[in-house]
């Protein structure tokens, strides 16, 4: 047995010995192998992006050529939107506002609800905290656009339509679960010799929580918070239902507005999306460190 | 400080102490979630009790069937949830793989392939849009390039413009669940695949072997929760097709929505409870597996 095995790895150690120049081609040969995957998979992830940016460099002339480039790239389009010089447009900064707006406040709001929520639940272990969470996640089992049918009529009632809450309130009811869902993964994790010897010290609940507890949180809060702000700022259908007027709709209802229209221009519509899609993206990639860490780190565990 | 140290020293007192300390704790720990439970009940428990009790008469139903656009677009879902998101979740697992190779180049593709799902969908999918238009769209400008003929009307054609929409869906969250699913592959330990490499298995054996098997409930756990997801997608459909032509592209979303926006509540809400009986299933499932 033995003496079949040392013959079986002999030739093996030998072909070892030799192996780096072939070794090298079946590096080549992997790797071609994997460009046919990565190529195509390139193509399919750029090509509406990359649609998306030619559009909005283009003249309005050049933009229905079909071209790969156009012939003369122009950042005329941005100057009309930044001008507000087309009535579609004509409160483009107004619109970029209310998404920040909403966007900041959807994420400080989910931070301080999710947060002290989390605290209670891993922390404080209050009773009934684990079903609590359970029916929060439950809000992930309603599909968005059912939800979306009577959270209109609700805020209706409550008065809120057409205002800025109606929308930061609808986001933070949909990112908070998922929030304290991660937040509580992540603060299970601290020891709780931690709040054993801050409370050996006479720390409060409330002190325990400050000093303690939100400083070691730090990265999954960021992540959480950077979560909630991308939701708020990228959101189509609740902002859509629930707000209306010019001044009062976030850019992407704005967007979607010119699609009422069979002449409107399409070039500015673009470069208006490609300003809109900028900023998610960029803190998507600074941020990128913490949010895939934080963010996948319990979905695993499923 | 001293009713700690007392605590500490007293060891018979100290049973009687805690719940002193205890309630506390809970008295705080109930403020502190009190915020999110006032969330939840607002804007969640309340509109769905109002939706169901909108949804109340069996009337709307009548009306709801009797609506010729019904059909078609529960014919819809299904394709959209059978066929789209099976083969999504087929697509993500074969690139889970494919992204489990050490490349610096296979990195630079990753961070691009996220671009889809971190970018808002709705400038992306008019691009796409824009691209099928059938006068001056790139797609048909360079097949009219090419063999200098017209090329079809994409989304005039029911069936072509469900297929694109189906595809815009799939562009927009194939690298979420990718991620997920990349996640649940570096899960799995590595010892593992060089004890299969040892022992002179396949690549393909070690996926049977050893990846599916530790990945098969994360998988379907993925499939069901994109089922539910997409069920409520709105965006892919709307946004690329409106639900046109003739209404011919509907999903149970875009036509909750399009009763709502006629003001036909009760309409809305009637075709969001038919699709119970197909979420129900699915939600009960997935209960079974969180309370594991």
């Amino acid at each position: 047995m033995s003496a079949t095995m040392a013959a079986a790895k002999t030739p093996g150690r030998a072909s070892s010995d030799a192996e780096p120049p072939r070794n090298w081609f079946r590096e080549i040969g992997t790797d071609a192998k994997l460009l046919l995957i990565g190529i195509p998979v390139a193509i399919w992830t750029l090509l509406p992006i990359y649609h998306l940016f030619l559009f909005a460099i283009s003249p309005k002339q050049d933009a229905f050529s079909g071209q790969l480039f156009p012939t003369n790239p122009t950042l005329n389009n941005f100057r009309i939107v930044f001008g507000e010089k087309h009535y579609f447009l004509s409160h483009f900064w107004q619109q970029l506002w209310n998404s920040t707006l909403i966007a900041a406040a959807t994420g400080i709001l989910t931070l301080l609800i999710a947060t002290s929520a989390a605290f209670a639940i891993s922390r404080l272990k209050v009773r009934g905290g684990r079903t609590v969470m359970n029916l929060a996640l439950f809000t992930y089992f309603i599909p968005a656009a059912f939800l979306a049918v009577p959270m209109y009529k609700t805020m209706g009632a409550y008065g809120l339509l057409n205002s800025h809450w109606a929308l930061i309130l609808a986001m933070v009811t949909i990112a908070s679960p998922y929030a304290i869902w991660v937040l509580k993964q992540a603060s299970d994790k601290l020891p709780y010799e931690l709040d054993e010897a801050a409370v050996m010290d006479g720390a409060s609940p409330l002190q325990l929580f400050r000093l303690v507890y939100i400083p070691l949180m730090l990265p999954s809060l960021v992540a959480v918070g950077i979560y909630a702000v991308l939701l708020a700022w990228n959101e189509y259908l609740f902002a859509f239902l629930l707000l209306s007027g010019d001044r009062q709709v976030t850019l992407p209802v704005a967007l979607g507005n010119f699609l009422a229209a069979d002449d409107s221009p399409w070039e500015l519509l673009m470069a208006t999306g490609l300003i809109y899609a900028l900023p998610p993206a960029a803190i998507y990639y600074v941020f990128k460190r913490y949010m895939v860490g934080g963010l996948t780190a319990g979905a695993v565990k499923s | 400080m001293t009713a700690s140290a007392l605590a500490a020293e007293d060891g018979v007192s100290a049973p009687a102490k805690p719940p002193g300390r205890l309630s506390s704790w809970q008295v705080w720990g109930a403020i502190l979630i009190a915020p999110y439970l006032l969330v939840f009940l607002l804007f969640v428990v309340y509109p769905v009790g109002y939706g169901l009790w909108l949804a109340r008469h069996p009337v709307s139903y009548v009306h709801l069937f009797e609506d010729p656009i019904f059909k078609g677009t529960v014919v819809n879902t299904l394709i959209f949830l059978i066929v789209g998101i099976n083969l999504k979740m087929f697509l993500a697992l074969l690139l889970s793989g494919f992204f489990m190779n050490q490349r610096v180049w296979i990195r630079w593709l990753s961070v691009l392939f996220i671009l889809p799902w971190a970018v808002p969908s709705i400038p992306t999918i008019l691009s796409v849009r824009f691209m099928l238009n059938p006068e001056w769209g790139v797609v048909n400008q360079l097949i009219f390039k090419l063999t200098a003929e017209d090329g079809p009307n994409w989304l005039n054609d029911p069936r072509l413009a469900l297929t694109f929409a189906i595809a815009v869906h799939i562009w927009k969250s194939l690298p979420f669940w990718t991620l997920i699913l990349l996640a649940g592959r570096l899960a799995i330990s590595n010892d593992l695949y060089e004890a299969a490499s040892v022992d002179g298995a396949s690549s393909v054996q070690k996926f049977t072997y050893i990846t599916w098997p530790s990945m098969r409930t994360l998988y379907v756990t993925c499939t069901i929760l994109s089922m539910i997801w997409t069920l409520g997608d709105f965006n892919s459909v709307y946004l690329l097709t409106g639900g046109g032509p003739a209404d011919l592209t509907h999903v149970l979303a875009t036509l909750g929505i399009r009763y709502l926006r006629l003001d036909q509540v009760d309409l809305s809400m009637a075709a969001v409870v038919c699709a119970m009986p197909l979420v129900l299933p699915l939600v009960w499932y997935l209960m079974g597996r969180l309370s594991k």
